[in-house]
């Protein structure tokens, strides 16, 4: 019965992939928003938006660190998670590559605002070595990837174990979304930013939106998959550390 | 069925997803910055890009970087893997 159950599951990823594969090829660009391509007053606006969480984030790092110091290799893994997962640029169904966010993982752990200190390490170590994205346009996206996706990913988290108790479905979940919530918001600054001449900021929206959807959706769909993976190997061994995390996961205070 | 054969399936799910627009869909998979350009030209083809990156190293280069980035991320996750699995196994010892 399970077996069949896992194989259903495999199936119906399969038939997902390649009904979205026949999807009419088009040429996107589903990654970050490159240095200057946000006009000044945006970019300023995003990084204001943003400083005050990065501010948070850390104090809640710091929380963590001391609160349940054997956290400490837990908070790095979240870390490491995000870094392996945004080199891999994936191909994806629209014809063109992106990549994953891995901000999921660390947001269901430890909630969201860790993350936006822990994601934006990761996008800085881009924008400012490898030309991807750019630091006038690091508040927008740390805005989308460390923030808000991890805020989305976290209440999608808390929702379904409510509402299921799965937890390794709403971990699915969870990741899945906040990676693709932050190309939602991505396409949202672009199209604040451009809006079209007929339909206004709608319209860009759209078009962005369009875009960025279709090619980011196998990507979170992997993205879930692979931090189901991870969750399961440190299951395996059930350590301390983890029954730790579970008890900070549902809310426990330490005593 | 194991957790093993489990996170194998998840594996192999993740690859078929990979793999499937590259046999299937005949596009260009090309990265960001070019495409970018063009759509944001469309839009409002008056813009300017008012800054560019300080410095844009040669796509070799930028691929190894990549690559050192998975695999500082990819090697911490296995030196902390396998603590947890140190630690279980000296646990079971010392029952």
């Amino acid at each position: 019965m399970k077996h069949r159950r896992s194989w259903s599951t495999a199936l119906l990823v399969i038939g997902l992939t390649l009904y979205l594969a026949v999807n009419e090829p088009q040429t996107a660009y589903a990654m970050h928003i490159m240095e200057g391509f946000l006009p000044w007053g945006w970019a300023l606006f995003w990084w204001i938006l943003f400083v005050p969480f990065f501010i948070f984030g850390l104090r809640a790092l710091i929380r963590i660190t001391k609160e349940t110091p054997e956290l400490k290799i837990m908070l790095g893994l979240a870390g490491a998670f995000t870094f392996v997962l945004s080199a891999l640029k994936i191909p994806s169904v629209t014809g063109s590559s992106s990549h994953p966010t891995g901000t999921g993982l660390g947001a269901v752990m430890f909630g969201p605002l860790p993350m936006s200190v822990l994601g934006s390490i990761v996008l800085l170590f881009q924008a400012v070595l490898l030309a991807h994205g750019g630091l006038t346009t690091l508040g927008a996206n740390a805005f989308s990837m460390a923030v808000a996706g991890p805020i989305i990913g976290y209440a999608v988290y808390k929702g379904m174990m409510k509402s299921t108790r799965k937890q390794k479905l709403s971990i699915f979940a969870a990741a899945a979304l906040a990676d693709l919530s932050t190309y939602v918001i991505t396409s949202l600054q672009l199209a604040l930013a451009f809006p079209a001449e007929h339909g206004g900021v709608l319209a860009s929206f759209a078009k962005f939106g369009g875009i960025f959807a279709v090619t980011q959706i196998p990507l979170a769909i992997s993205e879930g998959l692979l931090t189901v993976l991870i969750w399961n190997w440190m299951q395996a061994h059930n350590s301390e550390e983890l029954s730790v995390l579970q008890r900070r996961m549902k809310g426990a205070k330490q005593s | 069925m194991t957790t093993r054969s489990k996170n194998l399936l998840l594996l192999f799910a993740v690859i078929v997803l990979a793999v499937t627009p590259l046999l299937f869909v005949n596009g260009e998979f090309g990265g960001a910055d070019d495409a970018a350009e063009q759509a944001i030209a469309t839009l409002k083809p008056s813009y300017k890009p008012w800054s560019s990156s300080l410095f844009e190293l040669p796509s070799e280069t930028e691929s190894m970087l990549f690559a050192l980035q998975a695999a500082l991320g990819a090697g911490f996750i296995g030196y902390a893997i396998g603590w947890f699995k140190g630690k279980s196994v000296k646990n079971k010892n010392n029952d």
